[in-house]
C-alpha cells in the first residue's frame, strides 16, 4: 500500500468525491489559489476551477451561512474554516443555525455540508490558535463530530462525510498534516459511529482521538516495558460516538483512561468517563481517570505550553494511578 | 399605475389575510393556545406582499423571526402555520419550529430564523447555489433595519457581490430594534445607502403602499435574474403592536403611531381599486369575510389537531441515525 501524508489524504478524498458527485464543491479562506495554508486543498483548482474550489473573503460565520444556504437548495458544500479557532466567531451559524435547522424545521430539509477546521496546539501558536474545542460541538446535537488520527481514517472518514446527508464538523490536527500513513489505491469508505482499536490491550483501556491516539500509542509502549498492556480506542467520531467497542474492552480490562487535548473540565472526556461509570460500575477496579489540557489559555512559552497540554508520560501517570 | 388587476385583488387579499391571521394570533395568544415569542407583522403587511408576490414559484424567500407573513404569501396554508402556533403535530414544521421558525420547502420558503441577521448569509449560500446550477432562480433575503448593524449583514453584501449573486436584500425598515430607535443604534440610518459600499443599487420605497413595493421589487428581480447581481430595497414601513406580544412598546408616542396608521396599507389600496374601478363595495366585503372564514377555519383546525407524539421528541434530528 502507498504512503501518503494526512494532508494529502483530504486532497484525495476531495478530488475523488468532487469527481463523483458535480454537487459537491470546496469554499473557505485560501483553499483555492493557494491550496489551503496546510496544503490540504492543493491542486483542486487546478482540477477542478475556480467555481468549484472557491477562495472566500475572511468572514467565518458568512462562509458557514453560505454553505447552508447552498447545501439546503441541491449542492453539498465543504466548507473549510482554516482553523477551528476561526471556526469560533462562526458560531452562531454552527450551533443556532446549522445544527438545529433539520430538526426546528420538522424534518423538512436536509442539510449534507462538511466543515473542515484544522484544529490543536504544540507548536507555540499562543493562546488564540492552539484550540481543541470539540467538546462545544459535541455538547451540541445536530452535528457529526468527526477527528481523524491517520491518513487511512481521514480519507475514509472525509468520503463519508461528503457523502452524510447531515452536516459534519471534520476536525483535523495541525500537527498531524504531515505524518504519513499506508493508503489503499482503491476507493473505500469508513463508517461513522465505529471505532477503531489502535493497539489491543487486556490490563487498561486508553480511549483518544485526533493526535492524542499517539500520544497514547507512545504510552501503551512505555507501559508495555513495565508489563502493563494497554488498549488503545480511537472513537474516530465523537459524534455519533461508539460507546459499545469502549464498554466492552472496559469490561475485560476493568479499567479506563479517557484522554482528550482539551480542557479537562467539562470536556468530552468527562461525558465518557460518566458514561462508562454509569453502565460499568460495578465491573469497575478503579475510578476512570481522564487526562486533559490544563484550565488555562495555551501558553506560549515552550515549556509551559509543554506543561498545559497533555502527553504520553501524563498518560502513564494516570495509567499507573489506576493500576499500581 | 402598471400592476394588473387581477394582482391587486391578490394582494389585497393577501394583506388582509395577513391582517386577520395576525389578528387571530393575538387572540389565541391572549387565550393561551400560544407560547412563547410571537411577533406579528400588523402595519406591514404590504411589504411582504409586494415584494413576495413579484417572485415566481420556486424562487426562493428566506426571513426573520417576523415571518408569519412571508409564508402565508409564499402559499402555505394559514391552517398550517396557525397549527405550528398552537405547536401541533399538524404545523407546518410539525409543532418543532413555532411562530419564529416557520419553513415550507414547497413553497420554497426557506424559513424565519431567531437570530438577528442569521439568515443574510444563508440566503446569499442559496442564489450562489442557484448561480452554480445554471438555475433562474433569485432569492429574496429580508432583514429588519437592526439587522443591518450585525456583522454577517455586511459579510452577506459582500459576498452577494463579490459573486454577482442573485440577491434582492430586502429591509423591513419599521424603524425600532425592539425598543430601540433606528437613530439610536445606527451611526448611518439611511439604509439603502449602506448598499453603496458594497457596490450594490440600493432602492427606497414607502414601505406602506403595497403597489410601490411591488412596482419596485419586479423591477429589483427582474435586475437580479437578468445577472444584474444583488440589490437592496429599503422598505420604510411601521409595526403597529410592540415588538413581540409581551411588549407593550411604550417607547413609542401615540402620536407617532396615529400618524402611521394613516397611512395603513390595506385601506390605501381599497380606496385606489374602488377608484380605478378594479373592485366594488361588496368584492372589498367578501374579501374581509374570506379572510375571517380562513382564519376562523384554521383556528379551529388547529386546536382539533393532535400535539406531537412523545415520539417525535427524538424524530428529524439527523436523517442517518448512524449512533452506535
Amino acid at each position: 500500500m502507498p504512503e501518503i501524508r494526512y494532508y494529502e489524504a483530504v486532497s484525495q478524498a476531495l478530488a475523488e468525491e468532487m469527481t463523483r458527485d458535480p454537487r459537491v464543491f470546496v469554499l473557505g479562506e485560501d483553499v483555492g489559489l493557494v491550496g489551503g495554508t496546510f496544503r490540504a486543498t492543493e491542486g483542486l483548482m487546478a482540477e477542478f476551477g475556480a467555481r468549484r474550489v472557491r477562495d472566500t473573503p475572511i468572514a467565518e460565520a458568512g462562509i458557514i451561512g453560505v454553505a447552508m444556504g447552498a447545501a439546503m437548495t441541491g449542492l453539498r458544500p465543504v466548507a473549510e474554516l482554516m482553523t477551528l479557532n476561526f471556526g469560533i466567531v462562526a458560531m452562531d451559524q454552527i450551533i443556532n443555525h446549522v445544527s438545529k435547522a433539520r430538526y426546528m424545521f420538522g424534518g423538512q430539509v436536509n442539510l449534507p455540508m462538511v466543515i473542515r477546521a484544522a484544529a490543536g496546539g504544540g507548536t507555540q501558536k499562543g493562546a488564540q490558535h492552539s484550540h481543541s474545542i470539540e467538546s462545544w460541538f459535541v455538547n451540541a446535537p445536530g452535528i457529526r463530530v468527526v477527528l481523524p488520527s491517520t491518513p487511512y481514517d481521514l480519507k475514509g472518514l472525509l468520503k463519508t462525510a461528503i457523502r452524510c446527508e447531515d452536516p459534519v464538523l471534520f476536525i483535523e490536527h495541525e500537527m498531524l498534516y504531515n505524518t504519513k500513513g499506508e493508503v489503499p489505491d482503491g476507493e473505500y469508505l469508513l463508517p461513522f459511529g465505529v471505532a477503531d482499536i489502535k493497539r489491543p490491550g487486556r490490563d487498561v483501556t486508553i480511549v483518544a482521538w485526533s493526535k492524542m491516539v499517539h500520544e497514547a500509542l507512545r504510552a501503551a509502549e512505555l507501559l508495555a516495558i513495565e508489563g502493563i498492556e494497554a488498549e488503545v480506542i480511537d472513537p474516530r467520531t465523537l459524534d455519533p460516538l461508539d460507546l459499545d467497542t469502549i464498554l466492552r474492552s472496559v469490561l475485560r480490562t476493568r479499567r479506563a483512561v479517557v484522554v482528550e487535548e482539551g480542557w479537562r473540565t467539562v470536556g468530552v472526556g468527562a461525558e465518557i468517563a460518566s458514561q462508562i461509570h454509569e453502565a460499568l460500575f460495578y465491573e469497575l477496579e478503579a475510578p476512570v481517570q481522564r487526562v486533559g489540557a490544563a484550565d488555562v489559555p495555551t501558553p506560549y512559552a515552550s515549556n509551559l505550553e509543554k506543561l498545559a497540554l497533555p502527553d504520553a508520560q501524563r498518560i502513564v501517570d494516570a495509567v499507573l494511578k489506576i493500576t499500581l | 399605475m402598471t400592476i394588473a388587476a387581477a394582482d391587486q385583488i391578490t394582494m389585497y387579499r393577501n394583506m388582509v389575510l395577513i391582517r386577520r391571521f395576525e389578528e387571530g394570533v393575538a387572540e389565541a395568544y391572549a387565550d393561551g393556545f400560544i407560547g412563547g415569542f410571537t411577533h406579528l407583522y400588523i402595519g406591514q403587511e404590504a411589504v411582504a406582499t409586494g415584494s413576495i408576490t413579484a417572485l415566481n414559484h420556486d424562487d426562493y424567500a428566506i426571513g426573520t423571526y417576523r415571518v408569519h407573513a412571508h409564508a402565508l404569501v409564499r402559499g402555505s396554508s394559514a391552517r398550517s402555520l396557525m397549527a405550528e402556533l398552537y405547536g401541533r403535530s399538524t404545523g407546518v414544521c410539525k409543532g418543532k419550529g413555532g411562530s419564529m421558525h416557520f419553513f415550507d420547502l414547497q413553497n420554497y420558503f426557506l424559513g424565519g430564523y431567531g437570530i438577528v441577521g442569521g439568515n443574510l448569509p444563508i440566503g446569499v449560500g442559496a442564489a450562489l447555489s442557484m448561480q452554480m446550477q445554471n438555475r433562474d432562480a433569485v432569492v429574496m433575503n429580508f432583514f429588519g433595519d437592526g439587522a443591518s448593524n450585525q456583522g454577517v449583514f455586511h459579510e452577506a453584501l459582500n459576498m452577494a457581490k463579490l459573486w454577482n449573486l442573485p440577491v434582492i436584500f430586502v429591509c423591513e425598515n419599521n424603524f425600532y430594534g425592539i425598543g430601540t430607535d433606528v437613530r439610536t443604534s445606527s451611526a448611518f440610518n439611511e439604509i439603502h445607502k449602506k448598499a453603496q459600499g458594497y457596490g450594490i443599487p440600493g432602492h427606497v420605497v414607502n414601505g406602506m403602499d403595497v403597489v410601490a413595493v411591488r412596482e419596485k421589487c419586479e423591477e429589483l428581480v427582474r435586475y437580479a435574474r437578468q445577472g444584474g447581481g444583488p440589490v437592496l430595497l429599503e422598505a420604510r414601513c411601521y409595526r403597529y403592536q410592540g415588538h413581540s406580544m409581551t411588549d407593550a412598546g411604550k417607547y413609542r408616542s401615540v402620536a407617532e403611531a396615529e400618524l402611521w396608521k394613516k397611512r395603513d396599507p390595506i385601506p390605501r389600496l381599497a380606496k385606489s381599486m374602488l377608484e380605478s374601478g378594479i373592485v366594488d363595495a361588496v368584492r372589498i366585503e367578501a374579501i374581509q369575510a374570506e379572510a375571517n372564514e380562513i382564519v376562523t377555519d384554521a383556528m379551529s383546525f388547529a386546536e382539533a389537531s393532535p400535539r406531537p407524539a412523545p415520539e417525535a421528541l427524538y424524530e428529524d434530528l439527523y436523517v442517518e441515525d448512524a449512533r452506535a
